[in-house]
């Protein structure tokens, strides 16, 4: 690096300093969240439906503060000053403190849940226990560790996304978008789920949507939902029809965005708790080839483990059910290589070499196993049981990748880590997005300056100024349809539409504004 | 193989060099003295902000020039020997070449003020410049600009954004009024404002003066008044920066004279972008325009040119942007400053002072000329193709919607202006 460019990354003493007030907002929050240590720490409050209402009322608090502080009273419109020079949001030591601390976190409500105060025969100690008054008030039982993640998880897409409504209340988009994550967290991942426990029902979260809810068709799952009469078949029901008819009707009609910035729960926390760690995904070529590598393979580790567990989970007898091991498994096999035909035969051109090998090698790889075990009759079809795969996959991907990761790294690799690399209902969706949808990002005619805005606030780690800068739309399966390469963009350029497929992709480079002979131009070309 | 060599790296040279990597194989090298890889001009500001850092600057990542055989040069063209065909640099190396584009850009203007060599006076175009802004604010209160164009009021938002105290002096009655007809340079005046910024209009620098370590102390107004201050922005317009070709045999007047090829006085010696003056300005443009968009549309002519499909340079309907603070500004066509005889202008304001349009049409036959928006989005390819049409004024406000690229559930004006429209008509 030149003497030049050093200089450069010292620029700014930035108007970083806290005011009085957010100061005394982030002590307020603080406290609150001092109280949720101390009972981590086995400090028995004596009255915890007090101290757990305090706690949850001054975080909020602090937050609600804070927020007005930073926006109200102050001009409608684009908020980032400073945001590269701020410890917090500029990878600093605030920021690498965070991240620690989040990831911690996980690891112990993974893995050592016992440290937060869960007991198996008897009652809660720690901070779980702080949490039982609210448990008994919503579910007729005692905390849990994920009724207590569940709990902070919806209060952070709460209070963050008050603030980030604030940040971009100029923004209609943006604000609907926020209060829609906020109602499906609320409701359908919070609310729903516990209530269904309190009727003796079984625990089912609607918007969490097979493959990202990859326990769904699991044994004990579906076991659980047949058990449960008419509601669990419902449920099982729903759940299939989730992924196979309304996914792929309204990511046809909206793009993905419907579910990744409007519905599910991993993208509400990304988009609120998370948004000010936008900035920092990676925008690199190289970023670009290892996302769709990771997040694709994920993809075919859900898909195999399932079929795994499903398959070990029917019986052989077509007396018993119709629906026997072996109809199931060449049912699915047929699906899949169906699935992949039709792709190949009417939408090649649209891929990329390297996509369609992927693709190929994938489904080769796939049939083959399952033909290899099939016919060596030992009872697996990946060479192990369907609950192994299904354990490795719950340890690396569903906690490892999604939550250490995933969300414990916000303030280093930004906010979509997950999202962007591991998800597999976001490669699903992202395939439709690519190849059967409506929705695009449309560039205005020649008006693109190269800034750089669209690309640096890119969660998603998409280049988005080569292709405004070319006059080309934006068609990548990645895109979560945030809205905020378009709101940041200082001329105008960028809106997210939903308009005919046709001439979706337009990959010529041709800009507005010129008026060489464009016509010949492009007959020369082809010539 | 024929060596093209382009001085200047910015957003002309560039584009040229990558379309003439695009259609041949032509041996390329780019030289330039500001920085080592191509960066976008237009987004210095953010990185003063903090929204961006300087290597989100760079449009493509630094392996991109290598694959692409263009090479990179980093040295300071001193002289140019036009009948050898080499460049002289100020390390002492030299370089032939073939084929010279110029694209060397523009400097700042400044017009002999007294005092305007003192430290902490400065202009904004450069990469340099914004280092050297970064040094001239470490202590500063308060800032004086000079000069309502673009980059003064950029540099206000800049410098507010470190809690400097911001007095902003133009010559116009209103900002950029000689460009924006008065009511949408009132718009923006008042907004400017609304920020904080002490916006004197109708003021011009007398002159600066300096204290005894030839730092700057204070401004003195034409009206004599003295504004203490840290820094003074000279943001009173820019000029080709053609420094390096006096006494040289390259023609040039303000800039490079060029014809409609691109092509100087002195054979395979070409200009394009902020230093060019066209020997000819085309219908309802200027012979100098020193906008990213002309410098890029440039850059892709000369290109085609340079590798066998010879073209003219032709830049369609006029179109440009910006952004003042918050509100955001799109033109297409041509809206004047103060309206000739026959070109009669419609406005429209919302109510909330940050929403504005101007629609300027012909008197005699109702042809649509041009529009100026703030606030709103508007499509370039349906005004562009208005405009070749030549749609009437009234095909326009009828079809306004079809030109809407606010994004998704925004409020539509379009009902709205129509109707003002209509009653307007009534009242003339």
């Amino acid at each position: 690096m030149s003497k030049i460019e050093r200089n450069m990354s010292l620029a700014g003493q930035a108007p970083a300093a806290l005011s009085a007030t957010q100061r005394i907002a982030s002590a307020i929050g603080l406290i609150g969240l001092f109280i949720l240590v101390l009972a981590l720490a086995n400090v028995n409050f004596p009255n915890k439906t007090l101290f757990l209402s305090l706690s949850l009322i001054l975080m909020t608090a602090g937050t609600v503060i804070f927020a007005n502080d930073l926006y109200r009273g102050k001009h409608a419109g684009i908020k980032n000053d400073g945001i590269w020079f701020k410890s917090m949001t500029g990878r600093g030591l605030w920021a690498w403190i965070t991240g620690i601390a989040l990831t911690l976190f996980y690891i112990v409500l993974y893995w050592f849940p016992e440290f937060l105060g869960l007991t198996e025969n008897g009652p809660n100690t720690g901070v779980i226990s702080l949490f039982d008054p609210l448990s008994y008030l919503i579910n007729g039982g005692p905390a849990s560790q994920w009724f207590v993640y569940g709990t902070l998880y919806t209060l952070a897409i709460f209070i963050f996304g008050y603030k980030f409504i604030l940040k971009y209340r100029n923004n209609r988009y943006e604000v609907l978008r926020t209060f829609s994550v906020m109602f499906f967290q609320l409701g359908f991942a919070f609310l729903i789920p516990e209530i269904l426990i309190r009727l003796n029902q079984p625990y089912f979260n609607p918007a969490n949507i097979w493959p990202l809810n990859y326990d769904l068709f699991a044994g004990y799952k579906v076991d659980e939902f047949l058990s449960a009469g008419n509601i669990g078949v419902f449920m099982l029901a729903f759940g299939l029809i989730s992924i196979f008819v309304i996914t792929p009707i309204l990511t046809y009609k909206y793009g993905k965005r419907w579910y990744c910035s409007w519905v599910c729960g991993c993208g509400g926390l990304a988009e609120t708790a998370g948004d000010p760690y936008r900035h920092l995904s990676d925008k690199s070529l190289f970023a670009w080839k290892v996302e769709r590598w990771v997040i694709h393979s994920v993809l075919v580790f859900v898909t195999v483990m399932t079929i795994a567990v499903v398959y070990s989970f029917l019986g052989e007898n077509a007396g018993d059910f119709w629906l026997t091991r072996d109809v199931f498994l060449w049912g699915a096999a047929g699906f899949l290589t169906l699935l992949f035909a039709a792709i190949m035969i009417f939408k090649r051109n649209e891929l990329a070499k390297d996509a369609k090998y992927g693709a190929i090698g994938y489904l080769v790889i796939i049939l083959s196993i399952i033909g290899i075990n099939y016919f060596s009759g030992n009872g697996n079809i990946f060479f192990f049981p369907g609950y192994q795969l299904r354990e490795w996959y719950g340890f690396l991907i569903g906690a490892a990748f999604s939550g250490v990761i995933g969300v414990g790294f916000y303030p280093i690799f930004g906010n979509r880590v997950w999202c962007r690399f591991g998800c597999p209902m976001a490669a699903i969706l992202g395939m439709q997005q690519r190849l059967f949808s409506k929705f695009r990002i449309t560039t205005n005619g020649g008006q693109c300056i190269s800034c750089g805005n669209c690309s640096t606030y890119c969660e998603m780690g998409i280049d988005v100024r080569a292709y405004a800068q070319k006059g080309e739309n934006i068609v990548r399966s990645s895109c979560v349809g945030c809205g905020i390469c378009s709101a940041v963009c200082p001329r105008g350029v960028l809106k997210l539409e939903n308009d005919s497929p046709k001439g979706r992709i337009n990959s010529e480079e041709v800009l507005l504004g010129n008026d060489v002979d464009l016509l010949d131009l492009i007959n020369q070309k082809s010539r | 193989m024929e060596h093209i060599v382009i001085i200047g790296n910015g957003i002309a040279g560039i584009t040229c060099a990558r379309h003439i990597r695009k259609n041949s194989d032509k041996r390329i090298t780019v030289i330039s003295a500001e920085s080592d890889y191509f960066f976008s001009r237009t987004a210095l500001m953010y990185v003063y902000m903090g929204h961006m850092k300087w290597e989100h600057l760079k449009p493509y990542e630094d392996w991109f020039w290598e694959k692409n055989r263009i090479e990179l040069k980093k040295a300071w063209v001193e002289k140019i020997d036009f009948q050898q065909k080499r460049l002289y640099f100020s390390s002492e190396e030299t370089m032939s070449y073939d084929k010279l584009v110029l694209a060397i850009g523009s400097v700042y203007n400044r017009f002999g003020w007294e005092g305007q060599d003192l430290k902490g006076v400065q202009g904004l175009v450069s990469k340099q410049d914004l280092e050297l802004l970064e040094e001239n604010t470490q202590n500063c209160k308060r800032a004086v600009i000079i000069g309502g164009g673009l980059i003064g009021v950029e540099l206000a938002e800049m410098l507010k954004t470190r809690n400097i105290e911001v007095s902003f002096l133009i010559r116009e009655k209103a900002f950029w009024q000689n460009v924006l007809p008065m009511q949408d340079a009132k718009v923006i005046s008042a907004h400017v404002r609304s920020h904080g910024v002490d916006l004197r209009q109708e003021t011009q620098l007398d002159k600066i003066t300096g204290d005894d370590n030839g730092r700057v102390k204070s401004v003195i107004t034409g009206a004599g008044e003295e504004i203490e201050c840290q820094l003074v922005g000279l943001c009173a317009g820019v000029r080709p920066n053609i420094e390096l070709l006096k006494d040289s045999a390259l023609e040039t007047e303000k800039g490079i004279l060029v014809n409609e090829y691109l092509q100087t006085n002195i054979n395979d010696v070409y200009a394009i972008g902020d230093c060019v003056q066209l020997r000819e300005a085309k219908p309802n443009r200027n012979s100098i325009e020193a906008v990213w968009y002309t410098g890029r549309m440039m850059g892709e002519t000369l290109a085609q040119s340079l590798t066998g499909n010879l073209r003219k340079y032709n830049p369609g309907n006029w179109f440009n942007s910006a952004k003042f603070f918050d509100i955001e500004y799109q033109t297409y066509g041509k809206v004047s400053a103060d309206p000739p005889e026959g070109e009669v202008h419609f406005n429209w304001q919302h109510k909330d002072n940050t929403k504005a349009i101007t629609i300027a049409f012909n008197a005699s036959d109702n042809k649509f000329l041009g529009i100026n928006t703030f606030g709103i989005r508007m499509r370039h390819e349906v005004f562009d193709r208005w405009l070749d049409e030549k749609k009437s004024i009234n095909y326009v406000l009828q079809n306004l919607k079809e030109a809407s690229f606010d994004p998704e559930f925004y409020d539509s004006y379009e009902k709205q202006i129509f109707r003002s429209f209509k009653e307007n008509i009534e009242q003339v």
